[in-house]
């Protein structure tokens, strides 16, 4: 596969040096670090670790993918980098803030302002025009009509589609509802952009449709992170995570050996 | 989310489901259309008592000695019984009672009761039957349309003449001069010696069925069996305070001869207009409560549909509430922006109910002869009770809403 981008990807001993500072804030420039964060889930009585330690660390501009088999905890790994959830146990700093001891409503506030999430199935309000989807997180972020108009169309014309602005979801091909959902996560010039299985719904030329938009806007240093069970689409990452059994199992270079078979094992 | 931002859009989720809203709303709406209505025709009827009622029955600073009150409701049997073994109001009471008051005061007797008149060739109907005496055809501002009223010595004599009110005229001489006719009352002829002017009517029932003869004559024996006894003297004063001071006068005058040692309380009753009014305001309170129930019962209902639609919606619209949570709504986003859909949906069916309500009242008006005026704080109260019951009943269903996890919420299935 032919990279004709190039991002940049923090090596292993940066990252473990970060990682060890358990407690401190992590530099500026990581926006992600998890120390050892944990989710257990109570299931009628029964305790499932979902999450048995993973410490993550991600630099700013990387374009990374996470990889797993279901039952990896990737899901649950997406929802506490998404601040949907927090974890059991573990300390999790996004763009500098300790989120994993954060209440319901400053989790919302980190949401809306670091977040963009890239759903599977878009999740786009059916009733709404392409242009008010795109301008949802700015009505919570309290912007002012005219301002999250003008934002919200120059992000519809980032994504090639200034001129679909009035149309509704169902009005629109999935490659173009996936691409509001995208301009939607980056009206508010988020610290993260998080797509879960992006592609997930999207037949293979859409996809690749799909996946130039990361690309480009990975190589304008937008930081990106991919959940994704698909090795192809996972390849498109400069680095590549791999959960099994609630832990990190590899986590390389795209273009290393490891990360290869990681890619490999994966497909199969 | 600023609160306009919510209504707004509440508004489009309500224009999305115009039918389902319509039906939502329909309680409120019903509820607060009883409510302006029923209002609108008490207050019209309170406004009609003070400005026509009041003064055509009884006529300013005019006050009437009974032996039990005239104007009085839910007498208990205690009471009647007591009442009736009062002493009645005799002829002879009234020259002491006229003697005792300032020469400027008018005064008159009456006897009254519904009995059937006649004429030779038509059948007999039931009027309203005054035996009077005194000034009162001056006291009720009562003046011939054609003939004239009875004269001093005809009072005197008790002379079997007759005046009567226009609708006894149109009932019995519909065509015909009615003037030196014979009108027949207990059997006796009375010869009609005048018609009076149109009084109108209170709350639609006509007051000009009415036939007025001498105290004296033999009508007076129909109206009260014993002789001497007679219903009561109507004072008139020419001020409020000449009749405050005349009615005290009358007071003493009467317990006096009444005998009544000082603890023992008066046993006849001196009523005002006031006393009319004061009936009225125990009528209207009634009515008032009455009028209540209808529209509670509606805004009761409108409540529980709202809360139930309001369940359903949060119920279809989970996946909406991840998405929004998702991006950045905080609970107070999702619990503002559902109860300010509630409030919005019951206010837009208090408004409908407003208008229907105004309606109502107008085709009240219109199409009996019930007066009928909005309340200003009727609409008041309708918008408030509108945007409460929006909330109240929103309560539940947005408090849910804003407790949904996003993550669960954003797996529910479209």
């Amino acid at each position: 596969m032919s990279t004709h981008y190039d991002t940049p990807v923090s090596s292993t001993a940066e990252r473990e040096a970060v990682i060890r500072n358990a407690g401190l804030a992590p530099e500026e420039d990581w926006v992600i670090v998890t120390r050892g964060i944990q989710r257990d889930y109570d299931m009628g009585g029964e305790v499932v670790h979902a999450l048995r330690g993973v410490d993550l660390a991600i630099r700013r501009n990387e374009y990374v993918a996470i990889m797993g088999p279901s039952g990896s905890g990737k899901s649950t790994l997406m929802n506490l980098i998404g601040c949907l959830d927090t974890p059991t146990a573990g300390e999790y700093w996004l763009n500098g803030m300790l989120v994993s001891d954060m209440s319901d409503d400053e989790l919302a506030r980190v949401r809306n302002r670091e977040i963009g999430f890239v759903f599977q199935t878009f999740n786009l309000l059916p009733r709404a025009t392409a242009l008010h989807n795109v301008e949802l997180p700015l009505v919570y972020a309290g912007i002012p009509s005219q301002e999250r108009k003008r934002r919200a169309t120059a992000a519809l014309e980032r994504v090639q589609l200034g001129d679909r602005a009035h149309h509704r979801p169902n009005e629109l091909s999935g490659g173009q509802r996936q691409r509001v959902a995208i301009a939607r996560a980056l009206v508010n010039e988020p610290a993260i952009l998080l797509a879960d299985e992006p592609t997930g719904n999207l037949d293979s030329g859409t996809s690749a449709e799909i996946m130039r938009v990361f690309e480009s806007l990975a190589t304008e240093g937008q930081t990106v992170i991919m959940v994704t069970h698909e090795a192809d689409i996972a390849a498109h990452a400069s680095r590549i995570v791999v959960l099994r059994d609630g832990r990190i199992s590899s986590d390389e270079r795209r273009d290393t050996f490891a990360a290869r078979v990681a890619l490999a094992q994966a497909a199969h | 989310m600023s609160f306009l931002e919510a209504i707004r859009l509440a508004l489009s989720q309500i224009r999305a489901h115009k039918l389902k809203s319509f039906f939502t709303l329909l309680g409120v709406t019903i509820g607060v259309m009883f409510l302006i209505a029923v209002v609108a025709v008490i207050n019209g009827m309170g406004r009609y008592m003070e400005e026509e009622f009041a003064g055509k029955l009884m006529g300013v600073n005019t006050f009437t000695l009974r032996h039990r009150p005239y104007f009085e409701m839910n007498t208990t049997d205690e009471e009647w019984r007591s009442y009736a073994r009062r002493q009645r109001i005799m002829r002879h009471d009234v020259e002491p009672v006229v003697a005792a008051l300032p020469p400027d005061i008018l005064w008159a007797i009456e006897s009254r009761d519904n009995i059937p008149v006649s004429t030779k060739d038509m059948r007999p109907r039931d009027v309203e039957a005054f035996a009077v005496d005194g000034q009162f055809f001056e006291i009720r501002s009562l003046n011939a349309a054609t003939g004239r009223l009875i004269a001093p010595h005809e009072f005197a004599m008790g002379a079997k003449v007759v005046v009567i009110g226009q609708d006894v005229k149109k009932r019995f001489f519909p065509t015909t001069e009615a003037l030196g006719r014979e009108l027949r009352i207990g059997g006796v002829p009375y010869r009609i010696i005048g018609v009076m002017e149109e009084q109108g009517s209170v709350f639609g029932l006509s007051v000009d069925k009415f036939v007025v003869a001498p105290m004296n004559s033999p009508m007076a024996r129909l109206l009260n069996r014993r002789f001497g006894v007679i219903d009561g003297i109507i004072l008139k004063s020419n001020s409020m305070l000449g009749m405050q001071e005349g009615m005290e006068r009358v007071r003493q005058v009467m317990r006096g001869r009444h005998k009544l040692r000082p603890s023992q309380p008066d046993d006849f009753s001196i009523e005002t207009t006031e006393s009319a009014l004061t009936f009225w305001a125990k009528i209207e309170n009634i009515l008032v409560m009455a009028g209540v129930v209808l529209p509670a019962l509606g805004l009761l209902v409108g409540a529980i549909v709202i809360m139930n639609i309001m369940l359903v919606a949060v119920a279809q619209r989970t996946r909406e509430i991840g998405i929004r949570k998702s991006l950045g709504a905080r609970r107070r986003d999702i619990l503002s922006q559902f109860l300010v859909e509630a409030a919005t949906l019951s206010t837009i069916g208090a408004a409908f109910g407003i208008l229907l309500g105004m309606g109502l009242a107008a085709i009240v008006e219109q199409a009996s002869p019930m007066p009928a005026s909005v309340a200003p704080w009727s609409v008041v109260t309708a918008v408030i009770l509108g945007a409460g019951v929006g909330i109240i009943s929103g309560m539940y269903p947005a408090a849910r809403a804003a407790r949904l996890d996003p993550i669960v919420a954003l797996r529910q299935e479209l």
